[in-house]
């Protein structure tokens, strides 16, 4: 066997601890607190996505939020170079929201301000997460994957009105 | 001695640097863009269109370019003199060199001419130019060979020292190529099967999502690739630099297996907001990414306690007074003890970085650029800087041009990077502020982004200062009058104690075996899923820059 110091030893035996307290944290928050990452939906074909008639994000964008039950909602919304299609979404304070995007052509990103949404939204694939609305306000949605040189552009809104 | 391999390591770092300071060059005018300077429009007199083409520069690069060709220099160096045995196959070292050289002017003849704007991750759909497909992979395919080239020399020693132990450096540097040469299939997949032949118009479509499941196979393994060669510093040549001694040498050792073993399972960290990854994958990769800090921990014990050891060697007493007494006016030495500080700053965001849940909060946010120059931009970068302070001197047979301009070089970049990296990680955190952004015209960038702004500029501005004062010492240094009177040796540091490591530390067959078999378990599942359901429907664009 090999020698080991043992100071280094308790070393070891320490950080290995911490980082099992750290890894616990972190199943636990995932697991018993219902805390949600993207998870596979289904996989399309992004050259049809927007045509009307094949898919929720071909119908037209007005019709694109869709009230469930009483404050609960769906919205699908389509990425493009450089918009989000809808950019603007309203919806009554205390409500649950399930957002459904996808892209038409390149990689996009879409992380909503004040919110734990946050994803890569791909073509050929669908990325669902929930979200509820306790403050009236406006929130950002933006953009972070590069989509090319009008980037920086491309960002929309969601109003939580009271 | 080895008169060819010091030629050879002067051409990889000399390729390299150039290739840091074009692409360095870049970094303070992107800061200066995001307080609204934007210098850009005067570049398209230069051939520079775009923001986000000087961002695909800086990346590629300072990312790929600058660390694979200081890396591949530099061990095949280490490897030589630890082992004291030259290269069996100069030859072959030579073409990788070449191959190297030619992929990169393949990769950068595009990129120049905005025909390859796609930044250095290049996603799929976005599609640039096929050469610079073909010659990104060229510069990994030279890597490979350069690889083989340290791999038949480490054989050729070993059939001539039989039972004798492998010293620890050429130990070292060899895993390290054998990781990357592991971990490098999945860019090779994604390029030769998805990427190439699409860009040819071979095919007609692509799957992004498994684009990017092979490109991450091979993004994480590739940040110990640039690692690994500063960790074979810090263990292998600075506890000598300080005046003290390896503290624990077997350790050592088992770290480098340990990051054979564990680099390459993890990749899935990078997708944990990828829509078609099942969440329990993603939670494999979160524990396996744990587990790999534990040789980053042991890294932490062992290298300061040998720092400690040169310290009071060095007449320093007391609980921390060994600090002051080490080395620091020596620059090489000082250069990498302040790298190492900004790392283990960068270390622990890395533990948030992996950490399922606070991912979401990050992820692509100005907090990750933050990140990462705090780790490949400063551990990285400013080791090799303090790696380049004796070996460009040894290689030119040459005095270095300047102790003091290089003392100044390494305290600014540790002022400038932990202003610039201050700046950034809080505008990520509690602003969200998007990364890979030209934020100076951004709609939505709000007021309260200013301050932090300001000062991540401020910080740009000493690096790109501090990037002056390190190419004037390297040139002065190269075309010096002055030669040495006599020659630099390589920085070899001995172990304290003289029991070897054992036998289980210098065989390769079950390191190797259990690198594979963990691969294979991580990511078997998750490739047969996504291959079994490809989606090969993308078109690709290339008018979007
Ligand atoms: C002169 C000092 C430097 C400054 C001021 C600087 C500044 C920056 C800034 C502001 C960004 C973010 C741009 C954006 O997301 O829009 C960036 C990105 C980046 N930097 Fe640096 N940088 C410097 C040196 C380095 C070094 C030494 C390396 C690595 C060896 C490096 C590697 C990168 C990479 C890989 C990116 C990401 C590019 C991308 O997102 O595609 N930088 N840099
Ligand atoms: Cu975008
Ligand atoms: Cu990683």
């Amino acid at each position: 066997m090999m020698h080991i110091d043992s100071r280094e030893r308790n070393f070891i035996i320490g950080t290995t601890i911490l980082l099992l307290i750290f890894g616990a944290a972190v199943l636990v928050s995932s697991f018993a607190f219902g805390f949600q990452v993207p998870a596979p939906v289904e996989r399309i074909d992004p050259k049809v996505v927007a045509t009307p008639g094949q898919s929720p994000w071909g119908d037209p964008v007005a019709e694109r939020l869709r009230e469930l039950a009483p404050n609960k909602y769906e919205v699908y919304i389509l990425a493009q170079a450089w918009a989000f299609q809808p950019n603007q979404i309203r919806v009554p304070v205390g409500s649950t929201v399930t957002f459904y995007l996808t892209s038409k052509d390149v990689q996009h990103g879409f992380r909503l301000d004040g919110t734990n949404i946050n994803m890569m939204v791909l073509p050929g694939e669908v990325s669902r997460l929930t979200a509820t609305f306790d403050e009236p306000g406006e929130y950002n949605f933006i953009c972070h994957e590069y989509c090319g040189v009008g980037h920086h552009t491309m960002y929309g809104q969601l109003i939580v009105e009271p | 001695m080895y008169a060819g391999t010091k030629k050879l390591t002067g051409w990889y770092l000399g390729v390299g640097m150039v290739a840091l300071f074009i692409g360095g060059a870049l970094g303070p005018l992107q800061k200066l863009e995001h307080v609204g300077i934007n210098v850009y429009p005067a570049l398209t007199n230069v051939g520079l269109n775009s923001y986000y083409q000087g961002l695909t520069i800086h990346g590629v690069l300072n990312v790929l370019v600058w660390t694979t060709f200081f890396i591949v220099g530099f061990l095949t160096f280490a490897n030589v003199h630890s082992l004291k045995r030259d290269l069996t196959h100069p030859k072959l070292n030579w073409a990788s060199l070449i191959i190297m050289i030619v992929g990169l002017v393949m990769a950068a003849v595009p990129v120049l001419l905005n025909l390859a704007t796609v930044l250095f991750t290049f996603y799929p759909p976005l599609m640039a130019s096929p050469y610079y497909y073909i010659g990104l992979t060229l510069v990994v395919i030279g890597s490979w060979v350069g690889g083989w080239g340290m791999f038949l020399t480490y054989r050729a020693w070993r059939k001539e020292n039989p039972g004798v132990q492998t010293p620890l450096i050429a130990l070292a540097s060899n895993i390290t190529m054998a990781m990357w040469q592991i971990a490098t299939v999945g860019i090779a997949a994604e390029m030769l099967w998805l990427i190439i032949p699409w860009s040819l118009g071979l095919v007609d479509g692509i799957d992004p999502q498994l684009a990017r499941t092979f490109f991450w196979f091979t993004g994480h393994p590739i940040v110990y690739f640039w690692l690994l060669p500063a960790y074979v510093a810090w263990y292998g040549m600075v506890p000598q630099q300080a005046g003290g001694k390896l503290f624990s040498e077997p350790m050592a050792r088992l770290v480098f297996w340990l990051f054979l073993l564990l680099s390459i399972p993890v990749g899935l960290h990078h997708q944990y907001l990828d829509p078609s990854v099942p969440q329990g994958w993603k939670v494999v990769h979160a524990v396996l990414t744990y587990s790999l800090f534990i040789p980053s921990l042991l890294t932490a014990f062992n290298v300061i306690a040998s720092l400690e050891l040169g310290g009071r060697a060095r007449g320093g007493t007391g609980l921390l007074g060994w600090i002051r007494t080490l080395p620091w006016d020596n620059p090489s030495f000082t250069a990498q003890n302040l790298a190492m500080i900004l790392f283990a700053f960068g270390g622990i965001g890395g533990l948030t970085n992996a950490s399922y849940n606070l991912n979401l909060v990050i992820h692509n946010t100005m907090w990750v650029p933050g990140h990462f120059h705090l780790t490949v931009g400063s551990g990285v970068t400013l080791t090799f800087f303090g790696i380049a302070y004796w070996l460009v001197p040894k290689l030119a047979n040459k005095p270095l041009f300047s102790n003091k301009v290089a003392l100044w070089q390494s305290w600014t970049w540790f002022v400038g990077m932990l202003l610039m990296s201050n700046g950034l990680h809080i505008l990520g955190l509690n602003f969200g502020s998007p990364r890979r952004t030209m934020l100076g015209v951004a709609p939505y960038a709000s007021a309260d982004w200013q301050p932090l702004l300001i000062e991540a500029a401020l910080g740009g501005i000493i690096l790109g200062v501090s990037g002056l004062l390190f190419y004037t010492n390297m040139l002065g240094t190269v075309f010096s009058k002055k030669t040495l009177t006599e020659e630099i040796e390589m920085p070899v540091a001995e172990p304290l104690e003289a029991h070897p490591a054992p036998a289980w530390l210098d065989s390769w067959r079950p390191w190797v075996v259990a690198t594979l078999v963990l691969i294979v378990v991580s990511y078997g599942p998750i490739l047969v899923y996504l291959i079994s359901n490809l989606n090969l429907t993308s078109p690709g664009f290339n008018k979007l820059w």
